[in-house]
């Protein structure tokens, strides 16, 4: 399946505090409604940017450091992220985007601007940049996470396995 | 064929888990002694069991969850978080630490659920802070924590290692606090990634078992996986009478092999402080001398442990809290504060002007207890400074040694603690 959408370009380091706010995670798990923080303390308007034709989040390095919050890859899956694609990533994070069914893609994201419109064909292992024409290579997910990713997430896994099939 | 070498004390750990001859790099799927959850995390790792048609836990011995971070509660919508958290353990009997227990990296060991030897995950990131107890421990997520509950098993990936070595000696004043925020600063916010770190040396070996864990908690800030010490006669103490449990202590062979080694002299490191907003912009509090503050923290999951409270009370005894600075005291448990009143620190810091909170993680994540005012500065004891952290962007947290809160909050301003003790020089 080949993904298509516009790239959204923060920086390095972005931890899920700012993904999402300590004081809206404790409210509720109503993950719709602190969708509508995500990103907030970078970029309040995250949400009404992304959500109506979805969007790729494009990071530098560690992304997702900091706690281990799962409402941090849910809130970007409510707000229609796409996938995340960093030049690395913190790994609870990791791990938490890969349970929950978020792409994680690492890859050299200085070749990716803000705006450039990307495709991405994960299970193919093709990354285009449509705007620069140019194609970014990445790394297969390790054979673990991929299997989790293909089965939708940990939950998916063990309802169809009945617990760990690795 | 090359024979292979000697393994680090993840490796000794996993390998006793998994069944298998762990190496670094490897995937194992392992069993867990510990599974724990709090209440940001633990409704989520509930929901997640629930959508995998789970509805027991694997054991309900080893699974725990607490309520701290939020607690008591501040809002209806937590209220009704805690009440799922109840009926989760009257439905599966795990354990379930109520509002006023403490914080939950306090409790896991205290109440030994633990022991040296051990692997667990809790479904928050400093779970990490047992690993100064010789317990690979490390945070995952939610869905990760509901695997765990349902199977008492989960895949890792066995991490590489860093030696770190102290050499020499803590000068007075100078705490196992300003050690990690020194290498925090060392290594950088993802120095450590995917990596497990192993603390050594006779300052190690100096420290009390909760300067340890002050060390071991915050080795996420360097994105490690775990943050890894021997189990010694002193860690072997501390457990006696908290559980029936019995240690199984993992050494590393001499002949490990890690990814890195790095050596340190703590007779040259002095008070370090993170400043705004990231935990690896770290400088020497000569730096940041004389920067005003306006609310002043003891606690949390880092530094709300008695020894902490001992140099709070030292430092502040006869003396004051600035007119213009507020100062938050939280105990990391129950025990804790009772220990603390018995000891009469509570007396010392609440007569000088402190503000004692409920057991628990106090106001480090912003949800209640002291959430700071728009451009106001914090000094703190906890782990972690990210913009808004504490509940408010327009706000600016450091981090510190729980000597360095006493004198600051003193001062009004942020000040170096070696005056107050003898030989304490700069």
């Amino acid at each position: 399946m080949t993904i298509s959408a516009k790239a959204f370009k923060y920086g390095d380091d972005i931890n899920t505090d700012y993904i999402i706010s300590g004081k809206y995670k404790f409210k509720s798990n109503d993950m719709e409604a602190m969708a509508q923080h995500a990103m907030e303390e970078l970029d309040p308007n995250y949400y009404e940017k992304v959500k109506p034709e979805g969007g790729f989040l494009v990071a530098g390095t560690n992304f997702g450091m900091g706690s281990s919050r799962e409402q941090a890859p849910l809130v970007l899956i409510h707000s229609n992220t796409k996938a995340v694609l960093a030049k690395s990533f913190a790994r609870i994070f990791y791990r938490n985007a890969i349970n929950t069914g978020l792409p994680v893609v690492e890859c050299d994201t200085d070749l990716i601007n803000d705006g450039d419109v990307l495709e991405l064909d994960l299970q193919g292992g093709v990354l285009k940049n449509v705007t620069q024409g140019t194609e970014i290579p990445f790394p297969p997910l390790p054979p673990v996470m991929a299997q989790l990713l293909a089965d939708g997430g940990l939950v998916e896994h063990f309802k169809k396995h009945g617990g760990f099939a690795l | 064929m090359i024979p292979l070498s000697g393994k680090t004390i993840a490796e000794k750990i996993f390998s006793a888990h998994s069944g298998t001859d762990a190496h670094a790099g490897d995937i194992v799927v392992a069993d867990v002694d510990f599974v724990m959850g709090q209440d940001g995390t633990s409704p989520l790792a509930i929901r997640a069991l629930e959508n995998m048609g789970v509805t027991e836990v694997f054991d309900p011995k080893k699974v725990a969850v607490v309520m701290d971070h939020s607690s008591p509660s501040p809002i209806e919508g937590v209220s009704a978080l805690h009440t799922m958290m109840r009926e989760f353990g009257k439905r599966t009997g795990a354990k379930v630490y109520d509002v006023g227990e403490g914080v939950c990296h306090q409790l896991i060991p205290e109440k030994g659920h633990v022991v040296p030897g051990d692997l667990m995950v809790g479904c928050d990131s400093h779970t990490c802070t047992y690993g100064a107890l010789n317990v690979f421990s490390t945070g995952v997520g939610s869905t990760d924590g509901a695997a765990a509950m349902a199977a008492g098993k989960l895949w890792f990936k066995v991490p590489e290692s860093i030696k770190v070595t102290y050499t020499g000696a803590l000068k007075p004043g100078v705490y196992s606090k300003d050690l990690i925020l020194h290498l925090a600063g060392e290594l950088g916010a993802d120095g450590a990634t995917y990596e497990a770190l192993e603390f050594h040396g006779p300052v190690i070996d100096d420290l009390s078992v909760e300067g340890r864990m002050t060390i071991s908690n915050m080795a996420i800030e360097l994105g490690a996986k775990a943050g890894l010490m021997k189990a010694d006669a002193k860690t072997l103490a501390w457990f006696q009478g908290r559980g029936e449990k019995t240690p199984n202590p993992q050494d590393p062979d001499a002949d490990a092999v890690y990814e890195r080694e790095l050596t340190f002299d703590a007779s040259a490191i002095g008070p370090q402080v993170a400043k705004p907003h990231a935990v690896d912009n770290v400088s020497p509090i000569e730096e940041v001398e004389g920067t005003p503050i306006a609310e002043g923290v003891l606690g949390t999951c880092t530094n709300g442990r008695l020894e902490d409270f001992a140099i709070a009370a030292s430092i502040l005894k006869g003396r004051r809290v600035h007119p213009d600075v507020r100062f938050i005291v939280a105990p990391a448990s129950r025990q804790i504060l009772l220990d603390a009143i018995e000891a009469g620190y509570i007396q010392t810091l609440v007569e000088a002007g402190a503000a004692l909170v409920t057991p628990g993680c106090g106001p480090c994540v912003g949800t209640h207890n002291g959430v700071p005012s728009n451009g106001e500065n914090v000094i703190s004891t906890a782990n972690r400074n990210f913009k808004g952290r504490m509940g408010n962007s327009n706000s600016f947290i450091y981090l510190g040694s729980p000597a360095t809160v006493a004198a600051s909050v003193i001062e009004g301003k942020i000040t170096d603690p070696r005056k107050y003790f003898e030989g304490g020089e700069r």
